[in-house]
């Protein structure tokens, strides 16, 4: 790819001086970070709580000086050029509102149209489309205290895209949604994107919003990245498999040597039996052929790896030493 | 081209504050006690001047009893016009709490200006017509008469003490960017300065009159603009002709706000640590 990338950080580094006592700790909260997004990709940007994804944020956006390292958002240093970069880049910070919360929501879409310099018939158009996509017409004249945690996300989201921006950063879009806002949401960013070709960075802690909206997953520890790659991929970094679970007809010895499969583990004498799929292409049928040979298979069901297991257990594997004390 | 995004910029800032006016004007009860409390503080405050000053025969610092209306209505005015413009800014710390500073951020103007336009405090009104009534006594009781030279200093006074005051309220928002009870530590500073506004310079001691003269130049707000008008002389290190420097104290006052507005902001993103 020849296009400039949309994020692009080396080596970034920001440091916090915390008080404990009479003492002073150094905590690095975000660590060397190399970071790359291209334009028109959804990244997923994953970690634990205190990873650096929020400091990390902070610096792309121009809220925080790096400590070392560099960034360039959208082709431009962020604190230097924070208000050209403010009218190319939208950002929802799940846990603080942008919308003027004593307000009708209808005013707060006026306001940041006029704020981001939008023309009467550009305000016009960009408000319908997301009011329509959005579903938020049925309050529009409501007051934003007023509104449910749903309707107000979804407004806030709405918010940071009225003037278009090139970049979209989400922090925690999805926090605290019921299934159905969640569902709705994120069909809204899946069409944004194809609509309009905007580039996604998304921090979470819910698997289901990485799955369905990113290409690609970073997932931050202690201020470093971890993993980067398809999810995929990540699951099989960790160690983790699909596992098959069998129901037999008669008890029976411990299923071992299937080839492409471990045995996991046996209930009931041998009647339920559990086998890792561990080999590359390994199949089901392939499997069960085997197995068949052995003993008579009432009943099977396949486990997938959960997603926030396969991330806990890639930070198990990762033992970083302790913040250094100055 | 310049032009155009200067005009949007201003119709950015009178839609926010002309949103602001009407999400006041919704809660009409409140709004009206606001205005009724702020009146009777006021009354309090120069009834409780008249009092102290009523008992002294022969003034206190040179200044009788009228010449002190005329000190109280300048310091008043000019803060509550302050306040009620800029008089948000002391909360900062609030702002910084709720998330709204990091919202700034993200909106593609300059910081100060966002938080200078994003509220506006109507309730002062009253302070502002408290302190414009007290005015009119003041000129009426010290037999001013409106001149050229009292029209000149009149506007210069309420100018700058306006503009003296408000840079308070910046420096103070620059201040609670390093104090984390910034409200509580900076209202000393505020309403400390307020209180200074409306006492005679003379009778200080020769370090308060070093802080409040030149350092925070309180003195200019509402004290020398007095001695002007009733051409009083004045005393040691406080000489009537200096309240024609006014002008050049509140530049003073200015650039002490957006160098502390200018250091806070460095020390919010970290740059000094």
């Amino acid at each position: 790819m020849t296009e400039q990338p949309i994020v692009e950080a080396r080596g970034l580094t920001r440091d916090f001086r915390v008080r404990e006592g009479l003492r002073r700790r150094v905590v690095h909260a975000v660590a060397g970070l190399d970071l790359r997004v291209d334009a028109g990709e959804a990244v997923g940007y994953i970690g634990a709580n205190g990873a650096g994804k929020s400091t990390t944020i902070k610096m792309l956006t121009g809220i925080l000086v790096p400590t070392s390292g560099s960034v360039l958002t959208c082709g431009l240093e962020p604190v230097r050029d924070r208000r050209r970069l403010a009218r190319q880049v939208g950002v929802v910070f799940g846990q603080r509102s942008q919308l003027w919360w004593d307000l009708p929501l209808r005013e707060s879409f006026r306001i940041l149209a006029a704020i981001h310099h939008l023309g009467r018939e550009q305000e016009r158009a960009r408000t319908d489309e997301l009011v329509e996509r959005m579903e938020l017409g049925g309050f529009l004249t409501t007051p934003v205290r007023q509104l449910s945690l749903g309707q107000r996300m979804r407004a806030e989201v709405a918010a940071a895209l009225l003037h278009s921006p090139d970049l979209v950063i989400l922090d925690e879009p999805t926090i605290g949604l019921d299934v159905l806002s969640k569902q709705r949401l994120r069909e809204f960013l899946v069409e944004e994107r194809r609509a309009h070709g905007t580039t996604l960075l998304l921090t979470t802690h819910d698997m289901g919003d990485v799955e369905r909206l990113c290409d690609r997953v970073v997932l931050v520890d202690h201020g470093t990245v971890a993993y980067e790659g398809t999810l995929g991929g990540l699951a099989r970094r960790a160690d983790a498999h699909r596992v098959l679970v069998l129901d037999l007809a008669e008890p029976t010895p411990d299923l071992l040597g299937v080839p492409g499969t471990t045995h996991e583990g046996s209930e009931a004498g041998g009647l339920r039996q559990r086998l890792a799929l561990v080999g590359e292409g390994t199949t089901v049928a392939s499997v069960l052929a085997a197995v068949s040979s052995r003993a008579e298979v009432l009943d099977l069901s396949v486990a997938e790896p959960d997603v926030e297991d396969v991330v806990r257990r890639l930070y198990a594997s990762r033992r970083e030493p302790p913040p250094t004390d100055e | 081209m310049a032009d155009t995004v200067l005009a949007g910029d201003l119709r950015a800032y009178r839609i926010v504050l002309g949103s602001r006016i009407r999400s006041q004007r919704a809660y009409r009860f409140g709004f009206r006690l606001d205005l009724v409390s702020s009146v009777l503080v006021g009354l309090v405050e120069l009834a409780e001047v008249l009092v102290v000053y009523a008992g002294l025969s022969r003034g206190l610092g040179g200044l009788d009893v009228a010449a002190v209306v005329l000190v109280f209505a300048l310091a008043d005015l000019g803060f509550s016009l302050a306040d009620m413009v800029v008089g948000h800014c002391d909360n900062l710390s609030t702002y910084i709490r709720a998330g709204t500073v990091d919202v700034f951020y993200l909106r593609p103007q300059p910081l100060l200006l966002q938080l200078v336009t994003s509220d506006i405090s109507l309730r002062r009104l009253a302070r502002v017509a408290v302190g414009l009534a007290a005015l009119v006594a003041g000129v009426a009781v010290n037999d001013l008469i409106l001149d050229a030279r009292t029209v000149v200093v009149l506007v210069m006074a309420v100018v700058c003490s306006t503009l003296t005051f408000a840079a308070m309220f910046v420096w103070a928002a620059g201040a609670q960017f390093f104090l984390v009870s910034g409200a509580e530590a900076t209202n000393a500073f505020v309403y400390g300065g307020r209180y200074a506004a409306s006492q005679p310079a003379s009778v200080w001691s020769r370090p308060l009159q070093a802080v409040f003269v030149f350092l925070f130049p309180m003195a200019f707000t509402a004290y020398l603009p007095t001695l002007l008008l009733l051409d009083l002389p004045g005393s040691g290190w406080v000489p009537g002709w200096l309240g024609w420097l006014s002008p050049v104290m509140t530049l003073w006052a200015w650039l002490m706000a957006l160098l502390g507005w200018r250091f806070g902001v460095r020390h919010y993103q970290g740059g000094g640590g």
